[in-house]
């Protein structure tokens, strides 16, 4: 592989290939770089039973309504990578496969892409890498005892692969939260470390949550009118599942089964976990956050919307005295499960965009270094850009914006 | 209507975009330093500490006595050690209670904080191996009058909380040195 393309788009999950969606129909010549295949993270980095938090009507890409018999479920991984794959052929996506990209730099008009398969110069780079490319884990794991086994959701299948025993789950977001319940199934003691979190019902007076977020506006609230934006782009995963029976999975679920809770894991001292005695305000804050939320919904609603009476739900229970610390050579626990969120990995993009937090410098997803964009991070134009259906109106803003620049730059 | 506090949110807001960028001047350390004086009381000065890059003095010296109560044998010059965490937390939480209200546009009225440390004191008899040296836990009830709804009014205690020093201090461990000079 060697010469000259107009575009190079990075990823071929769901935004790199909504990107070349809108490439194409304005007839930009361009080629999609993947390390693996079309939906990789999806195929090879989740666990076994996930689905989406999101409702199938949500599953919607350009060009590709959900049109299957089922709006009001959830993909599981299996489906998403076959969504995937249909919006892939259907948009005739250039996707160069198995190719790792190892640099991007500067040069000339453009930039230089290096990969495992050659180099490429092209004029414009849309950086659609994804969001969780890596877990992240902080730096006191290296002081838990070596006999306890560690594991973060990319290595994680499922419970039975686990060791027999108890099972530290850390993080309170849709992963720890889903996690926590099913290897609580499989008959292990489960203790769940809870810091900040977004407690949600799954569904709200008779229909799902999301669909509150997508008809009341919540989620078009525009990244440029976010009074804290880089604290809502670092905002956890609410705690939803997606199973048919649209069960809510909040704390009060994970007590009633049986779900241990401590508070945020601050520090392993002497092979003891310290765990925050700040569990209260945690509950406090989640709780006050989800009301003020369903308050909205019911001020939208109004009269005219057709759902059922308002409802409230039981404040988080506390536990009567919840643990502080634990000691972890005693055998109680076995494995410790790393749900404390992702990165994603920028090491190979050698132009100066990244913060000091290894977050990628953008306004909505233009970069600042020219002919550089991004798309598929969260909140990158407006809430809905965290969630799949959020790609359509991000990519086809961002790649307009392409556009002008490939028609004004010389 | 002008909201007012008392605090100077907008000082404080822009010291939070200055320091972003300039993390060596937030680095602050705070300092007491105390004599014996007789049994168990002891005399604790504090006027000077370190911050945005230089030497800070407070407006004046600060003096604090701790000594024990007369049901622990002693002379109950000042207050119990135990007690001034009591006094940092309520000042702290107290703080933080006025400076979001009024980053919130919340005029405050009155604002009242119990506090109550429970503490087996077994643990620092060495009585019982088991019982822990400092509080068994801690409560702190608010009082609050201000011109907002009682959930106002619970979110800025939780947000007072989520911003706390001592809150922090008390509720998540501390690597803490004791050295002889």
């Amino acid at each position: 592989m060697a010469g000259r393309v107009t575009t190079v788009v990075i990823g071929a999950g769901h935004a790199g290939l909504a990107a070349s969606h809108f490439l194409s129909e304005r007839s930009i010549d361009h080629v999609v770089l993947e390390r693996g295949d079309v939906a990789n993270s999806w195929r090879h980095e989740r666990w076994d039973s996930l689905r989406l938090l999101t409702p199938n009507w949500q599953s919607r890409l350009p060009g590709l309504p959900y049109d299957g018999p089922d709006p009001d479920g959830y993909l599981s991984m299996g489906e998403v990578v076959g969504l995937l794959d249909r919006f892939a052929s259907m948009s005739r996506a250039p996707v160069q496969a198995g190719t790792t990209v190892t640099s991007v730099r500067r040069s000339g008009d453009g930039y230089r892409v290096v990969t495992n398969q050659g180099s490429l110069d092209a004029r414009t780079v849309v950086v659609a890498s994804g969001a969780c490319n890596l877990p992240a884990v902080p730096a006191f794991a290296a002081a838990v005892p070596k006999e306890i086994e560690q594991l973060t959701p990319f290595d994680y299948r499922d419970p039975s692969t686990l060791a027999d025993g108890g099972v530290l789950v850390v993080g309170a977001s849709a992963t720890g939260v889903q996690l926590a319940a099913e290897i609580r199934r499989s008959g292990r003691p489960v203790t769940l470390s809870v810091g900040e979190h977004v407690r949600l019902p799954r569904t709200y007076r008779g229909r799902d949550v999301l669909w509150w977020m997508d008809a009341s506006g919540v989620w078009d609230q525009r990244h440029d009118e976010i009074d804290d934006l880089s604290r809502a782009r670092r905002l956890p995963s609410p705690q939803l599942v997606g199973t048919p029976e649209r069960v809510t999975l909040d704390l009060n679920a994970l007590s009633a089964m049986g779900v241990e809770l401590v508070g945020r894991w601050a520090a392993v001292r002497d092979g003891r976990a310290l765990f925050s005695g700040g569990l209260r305000n945690v509950f406090a804050l989640a709780d006050l956050k989800m009301d003020r939320l369903l308050a909205t919904f019911d001020q939208w609603a109004g009269t005219g919307t057709e759902a059922g009476p308002s409802e409230r739900f039981e404040p988080t229970r506390v536990p009567s005295s919840p643990r502080l610390q634990l000691d972890l050579r005693g055998g109680e626990i076995r494995t410790v499960l790393w749900a404390t969120g992702y990165r994603p990995d920028y090491s190979w993009l050698d132009v100066p965009v990244v913060d000091e937090k290894g977050r990628l410098r953008h306004a909505g997803g233009v970069v600042g270094s020219p002919g550089l964009y991004a798309l598929g991070l969260p909140v990158l134009r407006r809430r809905r850009s965290t969630f799949i259906h959020g790609i359509e109106d991000d990519a086809r803003e961002v790649i307009a914006h392409l556009a002008h620049h490939l028609a004004t730059s010389p | 209507m002008t909201i007012d506090n008392g605090v100077n949110v907008q000082a404080l807001l822009d010291a939070r975009d200055v320091l972003k960028g300039a993390p060596e001047a937030a680095q602050f350390t705070w300092r007491a330093q105390s004599t014996w004086s007789n049994g168990v009381h002891s005399q604790t000065r504090i006027q000077n500490f370190f911050g945005l890059g230089a030497e800070q003095t407070h407006k004046s010296e600060a003096v604090f006595d701790a000594d024990h109560p007369e049901v622990f044998a002693a002379q109950d010059n000042g207050i119990t050690p135990i007690e001034y965490l009591l006094v940092g937390l309520a000042g702290c939480l107290t703080a933080g209670v006025a400076s979001v209200a009024q980053n919130r546009g919340i005029q405050l009225r009155s604002v009242e904080a119990t506090v109550e440390g429970n503490h087996d004191i077994r643990g620092i008899l060495g009585a019982d191996s088991d019982v822990r040296n400092g509080f068994n836990d801690v409560r702190v009830t608010f009082t609050i009058d201000a011109d907002a709804s009682k959930e106002e009014i619970e979110a800025l205690v939780a947000q007072s909380q989520k911003r706390s020093a001592v809150f922090d201090a008390l509720t998540n461990p501390t690597d803490v040195s004791v050295t002889v000079a």
